[in-house]
């Protein structure tokens, strides 16, 4: 049996299907709500969430554009999922530094996940938030002017 | 100096985001105006003001609404473009948080404007506290009636969705944006046709960014004159400017423009971090040419004055940069940037932007030659100037070669066949 939307997905995509003029607009919505579900969005999702929408939107169609975009995780990260940003302007203000420090506190290089499955960490483009770099986010919230001292009080309180 | 709030007067007080509050400041004055006017009196106001589009290519955006073509059975949509990604910038973010009731109003004054029922805030999906902050403001003023069916009793429709984005910088582009509304890969269209006549599932659209639209409910509140006598002839009114790199206080600035760009820095951002002497600034996100300290002290923030120093306001990104600062790294680090962005389909852009970051790599890593350097050069030639769909392969270009050609020296000196460079190099050190 392939993949089940739980009832409360399977009602918000409802609603999203009547939201926009064209169904097809619902992929990118859709996504995301597969991945808050399983932390990622895999084949097997994608198809129902093809299925949910209907012809003639087609798996393909929704592999296409999950691919496209950084933001849909193709394979499932640790429970903290910490992004730094390497853009010019955080890197004037040392996030190079703070990259190599965030690795010798996990253990961990760039693009890795700890096995205990707790962090994952990768280097990401531009987060827009270049007038306080250093900065990271972890899951949905951004961390800001960072400072080592800061950056292993934020570690120390996540559980 | 001081800063000239208009549109950022109550950014700062806590409650900023809230209906309430916004309301008791004014909010929502400037619609209730419009919402009783024909949509040509709004057009000829916008038009009047000289606004001009505050999301990088400065065109004007009263002239922008007239091109929907009005007698056609087509549904018509509006789009506010909140996709800020390019490196640099971060005005927009802070608008969308603190000021999210700002923007609606902006839309809902756009839309009447040109006829649409139907509009998009199109938000960039790492935003997750700028959605939350948007998506409370939009239930708030469907509840108040300042959306949905019969606004005010204008028998004015609009209704506005929020739509997040995932991630992708190109989607900043208009037409990559509609792809991507429409549930594609951010893939830019070929232009024309233009989004005003075939935009959103084929429909007239407009597309405005966050500060636009945010600009508009006071242009409709006071009055064209009272705006266009801001700024300076060719660029009326104030600017968001979010500095970032090495200045004591980073942050986002409302100024008037015209301002002296070295007066933001001295002045509103307390100088240089640390006291280092400024070697460059790179005055409109990454995208557009840098300017040596030297041309600094001539530059104003405006249209014009970018212009004559051969460079661009864009999206109003000051990238602040100290003496010390390692240009080959930066350059490279903005070429890669460009390089994950590029969505592929133009070969100038998809294979070119990879390659100048190969090569500065190989620079920076003490590995390139003379040739890899001649090498960026020429092809950043094919790189530009109409050869892609869109102007990302062009920004690219924009990263790297003036900033090559300006700092010419440091670009040689990390050269593995340096040595034989030695002695034509004296004559370039002194940039």
């Amino acid at each position: 049996m392939g993949y089940q939307f739980s009832s409360e997905s399977v009602s918000r995509l409802n609603k999203l299907l009547e939201m926009f003029p064209d169904k097809r607009s619902v992929i990118l919505p859709g996504l995301y709500l597969l991945q808050k579900e399983q932390g990622f969005v895999d084949r097997e999702g994608m198809e129902a969430l093809a299925d949910k929408i209907g012809s003639p939107i087609s798996l393909a169609q929704v592999y296409g554009v999950a691919t496209f975009y950084t933001l849909y995780n193709k394979k499932p990260v640790g429970k903290y999922h910490i992004q730094i940003c390497g853009t010019s302007s955080c890197y004037m203000r040392g996030n190079d530094k703070l990259e190599k420090h965030i690795c010798s506190r996990l253990g961990i290089e760039l693009g890795e996940t700890t096995p205990d499955k707790k962090f994952t960490l990768e280097e990401v483009e531009c987060l827009g938030a270049c007038g306080y770099a250093p900065m990271i986010q972890i899951n949905d919230a951004y961390y800001e002017n960072l400072t080592f001292e800061k950056m292993d009080e934020i570690l120390k309180g996540l559980t | 100096m001081a800063e000239m709030k208009i549109l950022t007067k109550f950014i700062d007080d806590p409650r900023s985001n809230e209906l309430e509050f916004y309301e008791s400041v004014h909010g929502y004055d400037g619609m209730k105006k419009a919402l009783s006017m024909a949509p040509e009196e709004i057009i000829e106001i916008v038009k009047k003001s000289g606004l001009r589009g505050r999301g990088g290519a400065g065109f004007p955006t009263g002239l922008k609404w007239s091109f929907i073509p009005k007698d056609i059975p087509k549904p018509k949509y509006l789009i506010c473009n909140a996709d800020e990604g390019e490196p640099g910038t971060f005005k927009d973010r802070k608008l969308i948080e603190n000021l999210p009731h700002q923007i609606i109003e902006g839309m809902v004054i756009g839309a009447k404007a040109i006829g649409a029922n139907k509009g998009f805030f199109y938000i960039r999906g790492e935003f997750n506290k700028g959605i939350d902050s948007m998506q409370k403001a939009i239930d708030e003023a469907y509840a108040k009636g300042y959306l949905g069916k019969n606004i005010q009793g204008s028998g004015f429709d609009f209704d506005l969705v929020l739509y997040a984005g995932a991630g992708a910088y190109i989607c900043g582009e208009e037409t990559a944006l509609i792809n991507s509304l429409e549930g594609r890969r951010g893939h830019p269209r070929l232009k024309p046709p233009f989004p005003a006549v075939s935009g959103l599932y084929r429909c007239p659209t407009v597309v405005n960014n966050v500060e636009t639209f945010s600009t508009v409910p006071h242009i409709l509140d006071k009055g064209a004159d009272w705006y266009s006598k801001i700024g300076t002839e060719k660029s009326p009114g104030t600017r968001l400017f979010s500095v970032s790199g090495h200045v004591k206080r980073p942050g986002v600035y409302e100024i008037e423009l015209g301002t002296p760009l070295l007066e933001l820095i001295n002045d509103l951002c307390g100088g240089m971090l640390d006291d280092v002497p400024l070697k460059a600034v790179i005055p409109g996100g990454s995208s557009v040419p840098i300017l040596t300290a030297e041309e600094c002290k001539t530059a104003n923030m405006d249209f014009e004055s970018m212009a004559a120093h051969k460079t661009m306001l864009g999206s109003g990104a000051v990238i602040v940069i100290g003496e010390g600062t390692d240009l080959v790294e930066t350059t490279y680090r903005f070429a890669r940037f460009y390089a994950h962005e590029s969505c592929g389909q133009c070969t100038p852009c998809r294979e070119g932007t990879h390659w100048v970051r190969d090569l500065l790599h190989k620079i920076r890593e003490g590995e390139g030659t003379s040739a890899d350097l001649d090498l960026i050069l020429s092809l950043s030639r094919n790189m530009e100037g109409g050869t892609t769909i869109c102007p990302l392969s062009d920004a690219c270009v924009g990263a790297v070669r003036p900033t090559i050609l300006k700092f010419k020296h440091e670009f040689e000196a990390r050269l593995k066949d340096k040595v034989g460079k030695e002695e034509e190099m004296p004559a370039q050190t002194g940039a």
